[in-house]
């Protein structure tokens, strides 16, 4: 494992990880479990080389790397969605060939049917697995209350706003029940102020399903903001180049937790390590 | 269109044309050009002549056929093209190449091949038509966002889930475009097949007209034949826009 090198961020954060890093493939239980992943593109573009990573249960992991460096890849990856060149995946021990029901992804273009309501969209993971109409569309007109879009069921995408749209994707991966949820850049295509009371319903969702969330990233600021664990990737072809699990305190406001001196060093500390190595 | 700073509305412009036809044909410089209320009179008496309405009956028959095989054909194989790379490099050169082939120039070895009867005509308004449909499905099956066909991977959708729940119709506003265009096309193959043929349907009524120079039917049957042809492609038109109020807005 020569490639993890894990920081201490501040000891001061160090209460919450007392037993060895939940990221180090050595620690108990982890969800997704990645071996020596490499995805090389037509022969000749490297995309991943040798990945090696586990991912916590329970927690939200972030991706986090320059564009390009082949976040989208690895998690594509372990979606079942691409297959590696070389390596493998797996998911609670189980070898990963392809699409499963443990895992639902949410798309950086939305990807969203336009023909369909909010409600079917929210609900079409269930429809593809043969759930009656009723009982589907429970299940959705629950989740889009969650993600806090009650009242648009009928709504079709294109009168949404972008923030309105990743909503619906994020309720379509929750109804599905899945434990690992994969974001790939959900609030890329979203404003400032929409991304930031996105953020926070995020982690409000966190808490409350109890799911792991794989979350990819170019924000230094939100993957620290949201993140138990970070994984820096280095530029292409992307390797692991360090974990780090910043540890904030959300107990305060989020406007609290934006000020608190720890989630600012973090963010520092993150900027100086990607600094040195884009040099 | 506006003329003199007023605005003319669209049928304006038909009018006019009209009016030249039903001078001209007063003049009676020609006798290929009768008066244009002469071919309308003869429009009228058309519609209810009882063999008019049976070659009617005749020729719909053949053009419903003869779509229905190239729409249940067309699609399918446009699908195919638009997804499997070796399909499209297999046929793709035939396609691009009857779309804008001169297909009457086929009609007679049809006539050998499904005899001098409906079968022909069918067969005429399937290759005038089907074409392009499959180019239309086929470009639209490659404009289908990959996001949306990972989505529904992701979410564990089966090839048949696939194909019917997001690549058909997240590709129906370009499907219908080219059902459009085949359908004009057809229109033209059922007539070129019973010109062709010419002992059947609207072919059996031009032939009689025009041997025995009845201008007045001759051009009356033309125009219900135009007048069709709109018709039907202007249905399929405010279809496509309905479908492109939701597809089209593709983020
Ligand atoms: N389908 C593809 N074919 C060839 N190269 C690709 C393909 N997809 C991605 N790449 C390349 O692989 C690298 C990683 O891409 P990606 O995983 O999308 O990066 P990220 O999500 O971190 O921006 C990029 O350099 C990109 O150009
Ligand atoms: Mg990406």
């Amino acid at each position: 494992m020569g490639a993890l090198h894990r920081i201490d961020p501040a000891p001061a954060a160090a209460t919450i990880l007392q037993r060895p890093s939940a990221l180090d493939p050595s620690a108990g239980d982890p969800v997704v479990q990645v071996r020596g992943i490499t995805k090389r593109y037509g022969g000749s573009v490297e995309a991943l080389k040798d990945i090696d990573l586990d991912i916590p249960r329970g927690k939200l992991t972030t991706l986090l790397g320059p564009s390009g460096c082949g976040k989208t890849t690895l998690l594509k990856i372990i979606a079942g969605l691409l297959e590696p060149s070389s390596g493998e995946v797996r998911v609670n021990g189980r070898e990963v060939t392809g699409p499963g029901p443990e895992r639902a992804f949410v798309f950086q273009d939305f990807a969203l049917m336009p023909w369909a309501t909010v409600l079917r969209n929210a609900a079409f993971g269930l429809e593809l697995r043969g759930v009656p109409r009723r009982e589907r569309e429970d299940i959705g007109r629950h989740y889009i209350r969650e993600v806090g879009l009650a009242g648009f069921e009928e709504r079709y995408p294109h009168e949404l706003s972008g923030g309105m749209r990743q909503r619906v994707g994020l309720a379509r991966a929750l109804a599905v029940k899945a434990e690992v949820l994969l974001l790939d850049e959900p609030f890329s295509a979203v404003d400032e102020q929409t991304r930031r009371k996105f953020q926070e319903d995020l982690l409000r969702l966190v808490a409350q399903e109890k799911k792991t969330f794989l979350f990819v990233t170019h924000s230094i600021e939100e993957a620290v903001y949201l993140s138990d664990g970070i994984v820096m990737l280095s530029r292409r072809p992307g390797r692991i180049n360090r974990i780090i699990e910043p540890a904030i305190d959300r107990s305060g406001s989020p406007d609290e937790i934006r000020r608190d001196k720890h989630y600012l060093d973090t963010v520092e500390e993150i900027w100086h390590g990607l600094r040195d190595y884009v040099d | 269109m506006t003329l003199c700073g007023v605005r003319v509305p669209m049928m304006a412009s038909l009018i006019v044309w009209c009016i030249l036809w039903e001078i001209v044909g007063r003049m009676e410089l020609i006798f290929l050009v009768p008066p244009f209320t002469g071919v309308l009179s003869a429009a009228w008496e058309l519609l209810h002549n009882p063999k008019y309405l049976d070659a009617t009956a005749v020729t719909l028959r053949s053009f419903a056929l003869g779509m229905t095989l190239a729409i249940a054909v067309g699609v399918p194989l446009g699908i195919l093209m638009g997804r499997v790379r070796a399909a499209d490099r297999l046929l793709g050169m035939w396609v691009n190449m009857f779309v804008s082939a001169p297909l009457s120039a086929l009609v007679p070895i049809l006539m050998i091949l499904f005899g001098m009867g409906t079968a022909t005509v069918v067969v005429t308004v399937f290759l005038f038509s089907v074409w392009i449909i499959v180019l239309d499905t086929r470009a639209g099956v490659q404009h289908v966002p990959g996001s949306l066909v990972e989505m529904a991977r992701s979410y564990g959708a089966s090839r048949w889930q696939l194909m019917t729940r997001i690549v058909l119709l997240a590709a129906l506003p370009e499907i219908l475009a080219g059902i459009r265009l085949g359908l004009i096309r057809g229109v033209k193959g059922v007539v070129i097949g019973q010109l062709l043929v010419s002992i059947i349907g609207y072919g059996e009524l031009f032939e009689l007209y025009s041997r025995n120079f009845l201008m007045e039917e001759f051009w009356a049957l033309t125009i219900l034949l135009f007048l069709f042809a709109m018709l039907i492609a202007e249905a399929v038109g405010v279809l496509e826009k309905k479908i492109e109020y939701y597809a089209g807005v593709r983020q």
